[in-house]
């Protein structure tokens, strides 16, 4: 009976014609990471980006998910990353919704990190909306050492570097 | 990759939740208003009378006729037999998920009912609602409480 409720014309004190009802879907699960993002958030909650590449086609994927999705092969060498990187693409979010905890404009970048071959999402922030771009240098800025945890909040957001724009030739095949 | 055997498998807790609230129409809301005064209703169509009542008729697609009051008796259709019952669902105990053909309906509605074991319940037995005191009553599939085979006291 948790979380079933009615919404009526007279708000809910039982009179009236009933005109809503509440169905809320809520679904709790545990989340299990796997052997290569285990690896990954440990690195994470040690300040540090870890990925894996594979040994036939050579790629470094970050974040890892044990195999390579090209070669099918597992994937077997560790690799310590930068903390940079390039935008290769982005959105602004411009549209409120419940839960944001981020002010509007904010861009979401898709990053990828100097020595991956795979992009993955973050926050820019520190720039203007709309002087972000594409191959925008970035570095990621974490939050303090010792609140450093195996989770994706240990990554505050990335934020300009300061170093000239990548040529579009070096993250074109990443688009 | 290092050695995997001395590498813990992280596992979190997540939870997704979506705060829905549905809107009704006319007819259903009307079924919801009156299962808050404790009775059931069904719509008249050529099909028969529709219960829960639908805005249409489910074969020709033509507009209802009036609703009208149908139960709190039935007969239960078809059953399934719930031993162990999920959060949420309609009762902490084990049940029956039944489709129950209310007397006066042409269709069978799913409830729970509160058989106690599975060989209480038998396709073609009858069954009554338990509605919920008034106080208690929000207009919502819930104000039925659940389906009891019919004859037990209390």
């Amino acid at each position: 009976m948790s979380g079933a409720g009615t919404l009526t014309d007279a708000g809910g004190t039982g009179e009236g014609p009933v005109t809503s009802v509440a169905t809320p879907i809520r679904v709790e699960y545990q989340y299990t990471a796997g052997l290569a993002q285990s690896r990954f958030l440990k690195g994470i909650a040690e300040g540090k980006f870890l990925g894996q590449r594979c040994p036939k086609c050579h790629k470094v994927y970050v974040p890892p998910r044990g195999s390579c999705p090209t070669d099918g092969v597992a994937t077997t060498d560790e690799v310590e990353l930068g903390n940079t990187g390039t935008v290769t693409t982005y959105c602004v979010v411009n549209v409120p919704f419940q839960g944001q905890s981020i002010e509007i404009p904010y861009i979401c970048a898709q990053i990828l990190m100097d020595g991956a071959n795979l992009a993955f999402m973050g926050l820019i922030q520190e720039i203007p909306a709309d002087q972000v771009r594409m191959g925008l240098r970035v570095e990621a800025v974490w939050v303090d050492r010792d609140e450093l945890g195996p989770n994706m909040a240990s990554v505050k957001y990335f934020r300009p570097s300061g170093e000239p724009d990548a040529a579009y030739e070096t993250f074109v095949e990443y688009l | 990759m290092g050695d995997a055997d001395s590498t813990e498998i992280l596992r979190a807790p997540h939870v997704l939740e979506f705060p829905y609230a549905r809107s009704v129409g006319p007819v259903i809301g009307a079924f919801l208003t009156a299962l808050r005064d404790g009775k059931i209703l069904g719509a008249r169509s050529a099909s028969g009378v529709v219960v829960p009542p639908t805005e249409y008729d489910p074969v020709t697609g033509a507009d209802v006729g009036e609703l009208t009051e149908v139960g709190p008796g039935g007969v239960v259709t078809t059953w399934s037999w719930a031993e162990t019952p999920r959060r949420d669902q309609p009762l902490d105990r084990p049940f029956a998920w039944a489709l129950v053909r209310l007397d006066g309906a042409d269709t069978a509605m799913l409830h729970a009912v509160d058989a106690g074991t599975p060989e209480a319940m038998s396709s073609g037995m009858r069954v009554t609602a338990r509605f919920r005191p008034a106080s208690e009553r929000q207009g919502h599939i819930r104000d039925i409480e659940c389906f009891e085979p019919a004859g037990r006291a209390g």
